[in-house]
């Protein structure tokens, strides 16, 4: 008799404490994913003075800044996981062109407002990919906590779902192309 | 792979445990104090507040290690962007809430350590040495390793086990003390029957006396190496780029500038301790690994 009560009890406790983690964890990539937004706008909010700053010097590339408003206006209509990361990868190599083709240009290169924002950029990019490191880690974590068991019986229980990493389709990685004349 | 919330929760756990277990170890001191001056109660009972109010005072006071601020300098975006973007950047891998603050200190050597009483109210600092000799990977390698430091509690460990460690010595002391010059009630209501079995506990208890400030300490540095290696392996985890921190490592060792200011008092406390590791002896009151070790498991990742 004395037995059955502490099992049930014991039950009950590793019930609660999976049903939490699961909470905690789901909460985690929640957290993780508003980070990556974060540091996306904080990027999304830099190119107008990126471009401020070397239009003048930069007047003859069109096609390097045209890349950068394709990907401004892709990252604007982005809404999910998929499009969002998609987007975030062209931003990313419209700037290397970008700062690949400013190299030509030593007048720019020695401006200090252009260094100031090449390497506030340069963080935030780095901001971005170390948050979508560690949002990518909560959701391999949670994913695991989800589908191994026994987490996975309480998880099924409560409707709590798998999510996706943030990456983009592999059509998207292309190579960048720099005119080096 | 690991999740840091979940490395956070199982320090804090190992933490408590190391408490725990400390506690128990200096009121097993006051058993055997009290053995000597005849009744095991009071032994018990003064091991025990001196344990409390020793621990408590100094886990909420908190690191003692003083930031000399005349050489120390706060790093802001102004002087050194670079460095400032490498720690939001490592926070945000590393899931801390708060951005430790960072400080330059003016010493020729290559060398860094963090402290602070929590994970939301730290500090790592480097040395200017280090700033300028180092390249970008190794600097975000060192910055990393000191991060999870700090993400691991480990100052807070450390300190603990350094107050641990001090009670019982303090409370060894205290008996041999009363053992060699007061005699205490050493032999009070004794009577002639448990000869044999008073002796031998007698002396185990006295081995136990004098060993027990070398046993703490073996105790306490094996715990700190423990730590140095996690958070190398953390730190490389942040980056994905062991190697950062293995090339720093290898330019600390191959470094010779001994004239250094920095304090070898809070010599566990630093990112290395670079010095001749002759002997096993040597090397268990160590509170870092050797250097040539930490290279190879990093490279081995």
């Amino acid at each position: 008799m004395w037995i059955l009560i502490v099992v049930i009890i014991a039950l009950a406790i590793a019930f609660i404490v999976i049903y939490n983690n699961l909470i905690r964890k789901r909460n985690t990539v929640k957290n993780g994913f508003a980070q990556i937004d974060v540091q996306l706008k904080r990027r999304h909010d830099l190119i107008p003075k990126l471009i401020d700053s070397v239009k003048g010097y930069m007047k003859y590339e069109k096609s390097v800044l045209e890349e950068i408003t394709k990907a401004r206006s892709a990252y604007i209509k982005a809404n999910d996981v998929k499009t969002k990361a998609q987007a975030s990868n062209q931003m990313s190599s419209a700037l290397k062109s970008l700062f690949a083709v400013a190299e030509n240009y030593p007048d720019l290169k020695a401006n200090q407002n252009f260094m100031q924002l090449q390497e506030e950029i340069s963080g935030t990019e780095n901001k971005i990919a170390y948050s979508r490191q560690f949002y990518n880690d909560s959701v391999m974590d949670y994913n695991n906590y989800i589908q191994m068991f026994p987490s996975n019986a309480v998880a099924f229980m409560f409707g709590f779902k798998s999510t996706d990493m943030f990456e983009a389709e592999e059509s998207d990685k292309k190579d960048v192309n720099v005119n080096l004349e | 792979m690991v999740n840091f919330f979940d490395e956070m929760r199982r320090n804090k756990v190992i933490t408590v445990f190391l408490v725990a277990f400390f506690f128990c170890v200096a009121l097993l001191f006051g058993v055997i104090a009290g053995f000597f001056i005849g009744n095991i109660y009071v032994g018990l009972a003064i091991a025990a507040v001196i344990a409390v109010i020793y621990t408590l005072v100094v886990y909420y006071k908190g690191s003692n290690m003083i930031l000399s601020l005349s050489n120390a300098h706060e790093v802001t975006k102004q002087n050194y962007p670079y460095l400032i973007n490498t720690v939001e950047g490592l926070s945000i891998a590393a899931g801390l809430k708060k951005v430790p603050k960072l400080y330059i200190i003016n010493d020729p050597s290559m060398n860094a350590f963090a402290t602070g009483n929590s994970p939301e109210k730290s500090v790592i600092v480097l040395t200017k040495g280090l700033v300028d000799k180092m390249n970008r990977q190794e600097i975000e390698g060192v910055i990393s390793h000191e991060m999870s430091h700090i993400k691991n509690n480990d100052i807070k460990i450390m300190i603990l086990a350094t107050v641990l460690a001090g009670v019982i010595i303090i409370i060894a002391d205290i008996v041999l003390r009363m053992l060699f010059w007061g005699g205490g009630g050493f032999g009070r209501g004794r009577d002639n029957d448990n000869n044999a079995l008073f002796f031998i506990l007698l002396i185990l208890g006295l081995i136990a006396l004098i060993l027990a400030p070398f046993i703490s300490t073996v105790i306490k540095m094996t715990i700190s190496r423990k730590r140095e290696f996690l958070a190398d392996a953390n730190g490389a985890e942040l980056t994905r780029y062991p190697e950062g921190l293995a090339s720093a490592l290898e330019k600390i060792r191959d470094e010779n500038v001994v004239n250094t200011k920095l304090n070898k008092s809070f010599a566990s406390l630093y990112f290395a301790m670079p010095k001749k590791q002759e002997n096993w002896f040597v090397k268990m009151l160590s509170s870092h690994p050797p250097i040539n070790e930490r290279i190879k498991r990093l490279r081995a990742m």
